[in-house]
């Protein structure tokens, strides 16, 4: 089985966002990188699936050169390869995305590549578009099922649970075919220092994208008005015990 | 004209659908526009006494044999093709898995734009919309360059309200053409499961627990204080991640969005991807030894201290105060 992981190199703003000067990104500075939790559930799934049936594992991400560490990272827990499609680091919307990335795995295709499986993050952390995955199922004619929790794959089919209020949803489809995950799909490992030290000899092709016209666009970035309470404290320790039991009867938690 | 997709899951329309119809009415007064809806279920109840209440002028009941359970593709050709037929400016539904899920079909079969968890649109062409980045922590104004754009709205943008004098909404029956291959993704079974104890997304108190908690054993207190407090127990994505708790049992932005009464977070940073999961909390008491603990900043209520001294107490005191 060879399967295609679609990821995304976003920040990990921690407490606060804060916005870079003109408004069109966060402000980064001062902040590590990522990939998203559906995404690294993503690429442990892909590198499982490839350690039961055999075959390989590429980590593909459209983003800044920088993005290369997400690929590593990637490529640390299992992935064979990697593929960067090199942006300028600005907002491409979603329809440009997906536009890029099935033009590299066309291309990918006619180098003698062949998928069985491709995986992407339900929504991306940051901009939470919930599309790409889907545009690219749509360009590439390839059922798609999303959003999905369980996942049992065999060499020539899947089948995929996703969860909704009252249970789960069962779907079954062949392979080829392409999947949005959610976090909670398994638990991802942890890399190893002999994992860190031998993803760094894997092999990553770069190219630069060509983009399409914006459908939606980025005009500004803003933070919502903030709650703006402070609040009340009711003591340190256990010396706040009594208060804690006064609020809870205050707010009815706790019968008076 | 603006549709909005209706979407049951086997109820009389959720909470959440009624919210995004709220906003898609605002958005036709707005644009002097009618309102109309396209709908797939068929068990979804009074369906036009309810939509007329809220300003629909006309119903389309998309009917065909296969339509029997969820389809993605399926429905979202089926849309496409009512929108070729009923050519809307604009169209909505709620920022559900569903909703989401349809309106970006529906956008990559006819390739035009989508803005998912949108709150708000400013009139003009290009329209734009504002929409949640973040899982809310953040906005994004954006412009949509095509003719209809699609949008999904993101829970509690709007408070639902009906309108005061209704009219009568027309019901039309849509019959797409559909192949057998618009069939291959479907759902082929449903499960059912019966969740023990409390919810975390009913739960009118929840005790969720972070990293300060130290282990899976630490929980046992916050467990302790749940039971005595009929409340749901959550916990961070550390907690998770460390398999102290199930991811079913995450709070945060890749996990559930609660809204409790009381939220009660004991060794919890405040990290925005925890934050945007329990901002819908009405009370936040937070419990943490570190002064600086930028979750402090969001509460209502703090106590600065370990929360293995401050729980126990705590609990002891609950429990002599019930007997
Ligand atoms: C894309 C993305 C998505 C994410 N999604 C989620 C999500 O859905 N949910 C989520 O929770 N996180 C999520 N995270 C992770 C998030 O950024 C934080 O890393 C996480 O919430 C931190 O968990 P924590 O507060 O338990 O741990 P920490 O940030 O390590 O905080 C632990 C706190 O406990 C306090 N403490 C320690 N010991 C004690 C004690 N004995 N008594 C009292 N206090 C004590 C410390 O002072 C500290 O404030 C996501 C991250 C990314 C990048």
């Amino acid at each position: 089985m060879n399967v295609l992981v679609c990821v995304k190199r976003v920040p990990d703003p921690g407490a606060r966002i804060e916005l870079a000067a003109g408004d069109q990104a966060i402000e980064t500075r001062k902040l590590g990188f990522t990939i998203g939790p559906h995404e690294e559930c993503a690429v442990e799934e892909a590198v499982r699936l490839i350690e039961k049936l055999g075959g390989s594992a590429t980590v593909l991400t459209l983003g800044p050169a920088d993005a290369e560490e997400q690929l590593r990272d990637s490529m640390a827990v299992g992935a064979d390869r990697g593929i960067l499609l090199e942006t300028e680091g600005d907002d491409w919307d979603p329809a440009q995305t997906a536009a890029a990335i099935v033009a590299a795995i066309r291309a990918a295709e006619r180098q003698g590549s062949r998928f069985d499986l491709f995986l992407f993050g339900n929504e991306s952390a940051d901009a939470g578009g919930f599309q790409v995955g889907i545009r690219v199922a749509q360009a590439l004619d390839l059922p798609c099922i999303t959003g999905v929790k369980r996942l049992e794959a065999q060499a020539n089919k899947v089948l995929a649970r996703r969860e909704i209020a009252t249970g789960w949803e069962v779907y079954e489809v062949g392979l080829p075919a392409l999947l949005t995950v959610r976090e909670g799909l398994n638990s991802p490992r942890h890399p190893s220092f002999r994992s860190l030290m031998a993803a760094r000899k894997k092999p990553i092709e770069r190219s630069r994208p060509e983009r399409d016209p914006v459908g939606l666009e980025l005009l500004r970035l803003r933070l919502p008005p903030d709650r703006g309470t402070s609040a009340e404290m009711l003591g340190e320790g256990k010396a706040a015990v009594p208060r804690v039991i006064e609020v809870l009867k205050e707010l009815g938690v706790l019968q008076a | 004209m603006i549709l909005a997709f209706i979407e049951g899951e086997r109820n009389p329309i959720s909470p959440l659908c009624l919210q995004a119809l709220t906003f898609a009415r605002e958005l036709a007064a707005g644009q002097g526009m009618p309102l109309e809806a396209v709908a797939f279920e068929r068990e979804a109840g009074d369906l036009p006494g309810v939509l007329q209440r809220h300003g629909v002028s006309r119903i389309h009941r998309v009917e065909h044999p296969r339509l029997d359970d969820y389809a993605p593709e399926a429905w979202a050709k089926a849309l496409a093709q009512l929108m070729d037929r009923a050519r809307p400016q604009f169209v909505l539904a709620a920022a559900t898995d569903r909703g989401n899920e349809i309106l970006a079909r529906v956008a990559a079969v006819k390739n035009l734009p989508m803005a998912a968890n949108c709150i708000g649109w400013a009139p003009g062409s290009p329209p734009v919309v504002v929409r949640q980045r973040w899982g809310g922590s953040l906005l994004e104004e954006a412009a949509l360059h095509a003719v209809p754009p699609l949008l999904t709205v993101a829970p509690h943008a709007v408070e639902v309200r009906e309108i005061e004098t209704q009219m009568e909404a027309s019901l039309e029956t849509f019959s797409p053409v559909l192949e057998e291959k618009d069939f291959r993704v479907r759902v082929v079974a449903r499960e059912e499961t019966h969740p023990e104890g409390v919810s975390l997304r009913t739960a009118s108190v929840v005790v969720g627990g972070g990293r300060g908690v130290g282990s899976a054993d630490g929980f046992r207190v916050l467990e302790e204080l749940a039971s005595l407090l009929g409340a749901a127990v959550g916990g961070s994505r550390v907690a998770t991640n460390n398999g102290w708790r199930t991811h079913a049992q995450q709070i945060g932005l890749t996990g559930n969005r609660i809204a409790p009464d009381l939220y009660i977070a004991c060794g919890i940073s405040g990290a925005i991807q925890h934050y945007v999961g329990c901002k819908g909390s009405k009370n936040i008491l937070v419990i943490n030894q570190d002064r600086e603990a930028p979750f402090f900043r969001r509460a209502t209520h703090g106590v600065v201290g370990d929360l293995h001294e401050v729980l126990p107490a705590l609990i002891e005191e609950i429990r002599r105060i019930k007997t």
